[in-house]
């Protein structure tokens, strides 16, 4: 079978010089400096040049957190929809979280899930796997038939709903040592946040909506990097969203224990100030936070307390929307905006450099979740997972113009810096010229 | 005149803009005096009273001003506010838009619903805010300024220097919220008092004072105006066990009871938006005294609400 051959010429690799990438196959055939001599052209005939000058070449993004919604939610997204979401954005790998209908709470599932993403074939589809059965919060899940079955499960969440209970949260925790597993925890004391509608503050005193308490993320992230480093075991928190909660993971991370955190692309750019309208696709759960809150999750990130950016994506119908601010779902769009506001607000800011976000969107993610073949250097032999990003291409987002099948995004009508123009998922172009493969 | 495009909180109003509804209520208030009391401003104008929340005073109060005015009035309660149990507001709303509605009051149990049914491009009407949720009811306020001002500052212009103590459930009162910042735009000190699990993380940016002591703020401030908030009995089975321990001590610490209304100053009067817990927040020796304006508050209810619905629809025309 004679292979085609992809070269980019003159792109900016992570580590900052300028190269040419070659691809074969699913393989990265070669890098090398540009003006360094010409690549190697024996072997394909057939050779497609791409210019690379000013682009970043990333490798392919990984997300740790993704609510595709299928089966069950598929008014809000499908996992052909939501892939092909992930694509756009410069992703190949995501992890799709498990509060589907039915939950993704049996290796049944869990392999339904992995064979949809299979036969949508934008991304890898990893199904994450409920901690406890439907949810409920009261009993273990089975899963090591989950990590066992194709789906290959290591990352567990219940996410959503945290796990309260100590002692459940405990058990898990010691459980998946047993396949290398991570509990992926959504930090929220339930009494501490009933009836809870967005950040408790300045600003929900004067909206008179019920507050969300600082309080209740950071209790429950102290709580459970306590009992992982008691059981030894390897905790993850998701969307991180306060500063109390940076300064307790850094703590924990100065004493030894196996934690690692994700913060969303909104918890870094938006806060509790843009509810002030009373507009529900700024809703999210954990609600946006104070101006200070936001600027100690810019910093942690920067200074590796926070692992990885991760979207939580996700995606809501308008009728969910559409509504007054207690009757709305929470949850935002993300996955196709998420590289433009990391670029924007930690790249061009100078906080942190291409490798920085190789780092904390792919290399990171891809480790933490167990992801083989994904997060990979962008070098010679590698798989060729990759995405291509113009840093300065600016765009006006429209719902209409997304490939997420919901319109819940809170970047409408606004402008966004940087967009992705091509991904490949082992060498098969995704996402070519800035529009998605039909 | 000013045109009011909807009245959803105080804060849309600056000072000259409360005066003058202060004073055109004053206006309408002297028309209320006479035996023919229907004028004919709003002839052939459609409000609609939408009330997704029992609320009978206030209903009757608005519409009692709609009907003063000569509008056509429709009191329309749906049943339930979710998607799960009936029609969205977005789609009651755009009903009643299609029936060619001027003006929608609207009362409604979550935060920022009237707001939502201004902003969203589901009506062109406006819209007066009858209380939302625990967010504010500018009506109520704009009663009680009215009244304070009709008594203690000759009823006319501002409230400068008048002080002003709010005593109760701050957290979940609309009336609070309200009043706090139409009295400051007004010129008056404000001062809340309530236990500290009935006041709202953040209330010490509010331009106001706070204290947790009811005796101490008679005395020291010496209040011109006490108003008395309602407080509800379900807010002693909230999460961990309640707000405050019990009726008895609530009424002990912050109710208003003989000996605290005899040590306030002989020209002060006493408020209460109703409708008030005999025994509890006020004592009837208060509530029925000679310091008593509460009744008064009812009666101005409707001359600041045909202001409201006057300065909100004449004029509407030439936008």
């Amino acid at each position: 079978m004679s292979q085609t051959r992809t070269v980019i010429v003159g792109v900016q690799v992570p580590d900052g010089t300028r190269c040419d990438i070659a691809i074969v196959g699913e393989t990265i055939e070669a890098v090398t400096p540009t003006a360094k001599g010409p690549l190697p052209t024996e072997g394909p005939e057939a050779t497609t040049t791409i210019d690379g000058t000013g682009l970043v070449a990333l490798p392919g993004l990984v997300d740790l957190h993704t609510h595709l919604r299928e089966p069950g939610g598929e008014d809000a997204e499908t996992v052909l929809s939501g892939s092909r979401a992930a694509a756009a954005g410069g992703y190949t790998a995501v992890h799709a979280m498990a509060n589907t209908f039915p939950v993704q709470d049996t290796a049944g599932v869990v392999e339904q899930v992995l064979r949809l993403g299979e036969a949508a074939g934008y991304v890898d589809v990893r199904p994450v796997g409920a901690v406890s059965v439907a949810l409920g919060g009261e009993r273990l899940a089975e899963l090591a038939a989950m990590a066992r079955s194709a789906a290959k499960v290591r990352v567990f969440s219940d996410d959503g709903m945290p796990v309260a209970d100590p002692v459940l949260m405990r058990r898990a925790l010691e459980y998946v040592k047993t396949f290398d597993g991570v509990v992926a925890q959504h930090a929220q004391e339930p009494r501490l946040t009933e009836g809870a509608m967005m950040h408790e503050g300045i600003v929900s005193a004067s909206l008179g909506l019920t507050g969300w308490p600082a309080v209740a993320e950071e209790s429950i992230i102290a709580r459970d990097v306590l009992l992982a480093e008691h059981v030894r075991s390897r905790l993850h928190v998701c969307h991180v969203s306060t500063r109390g909660s940076v300064e307790i993971l850094r703590w924990a991370k100065n004493r030894g224990i196996d934690v690692t955190a994700e913060v969303t692309p909104h918890h870094l750019a938006l806060t509790d100030e843009s509810v002030r309208g009373y507009d529900p696709r700024f809703k999210v759960n954990p609600p946006l936070r104070s101006p200070d809150d936001v600027t100690a999750v810019r910093e942690a990130l920067a200074d590796g307390t926070i692992d990885v950016v991760a979207t939580d994506h996700a995606p809501h119908p308008p009728e969910a929307k559409d509504c007054e601010w207690a009757q709305a779902a929470f949850g935002m769009t993300g996955l196709e905006t998420a590289l433009a506001v990391v670029n924007e607000l930690m790249v061009q800011s100078g906080a942190m450099t291409w490798e920085d976000v190789a780092r904390v969107m792919s290399y990171r993610p891809a480790v933490i979740g167990r992801v083989e073949n994904h997060g990979r250097p962008i070098a010679a032999g590698e798989p060729a997972n990759l995405t291509l990003f113009d840093p300065a291409r600016r765009w006006t987002v429209q719902p209409d113009g997304l490939e997420t099948a919901s319109p819940n995004t809170p970047w409408a009508g606004r402008e966004l810096t940087g967009k992705v123009l091509w991904t490949w998922l082992r060498g098969k172009p995704t996402v070519q010229e800035g529009k998605v493969i039909p | 005149m000013i045109q009011l495009r909807h009245l959803l909180a105080t804060a849309d109003l600056d000072r000259a803009s409360a005066v003058e509804v202060l004073d055109t209520a004053a206006t309408m208030a002297a028309t209320q005096a006479r035996q023919i009391k229907k004028l004919p401003p709003l002839r052939g104008r459609t409000v609609v009273n939408l009330f997704f929340e029992d609320s009978t005073r206030t209903r009757i109060s608005f519409e009692t001003a709609a009907k003063r005015l000569s509008a056509d009035v429709i009191n329309f309660s749906p049943k339930g506010s979710s998607v799960s149990k009936g029609e969205s507001l977005k789609d009651t709303v755009l009903t009643l838009g299609a029936m060619g509605t001027d003006a929608i009051v609207v009362r409604h149990a979550a935060s920022g619903a009237p707001h939502r049914i201004a902003h969203s491009g589901w009506t062109n009407a406006a819209v007066v805010n009858a209380g939302d949720g625990t967010h504010e009811h500018p009506t109520q306020a704009l009663l009680d300024a009215y009244t304070i001002r009709h008594h203690l500052a000759g009823g006319t212009g501002d409230l400068a220097g008048l002080s002003v103590v709010i005593v109760g459930d701050v957290l979940h009162s609309r009336v609070a919220r309200s009043n706090v910042r139409l009295l400051e735009t007004l010129g008056a000190n404000v001062t809340l008092v309530a236990p500290p699990t009935l006041l709202p993380v953040g209330v010490e940016t509010w331009p106001c004072a706070v204290s947790y002591d009811l005796d101490q703020a008679i005395d020291q401030i010496k209040p011109d105006a006490l108003m008395m908030l309602r407080v509800q009995h379900e807010r002693m089975s909230a999460a961990g066990g309640g707000y405050f321990p019990s009726p008895a001590e609530y009424q002990r610490e912050y109710g208003l009871d003989v000996p605290r209304l005899g040590r306030l100053a002989d020209a002060a009067i006493v408020l209460h938006p109703g409708p008030m817990n005999r025994g509890l927040e006020i004592t009837s020796a208060a509530a029925d005294g000679v310091r008593s304006v509460i009744v008064e508050q009812v009666a101005n209810g409707v001359a600041v609400r045909m202001a409201v619905l006057y300065l909100a629809l004449t004029g509407k025309e030439e936008r």
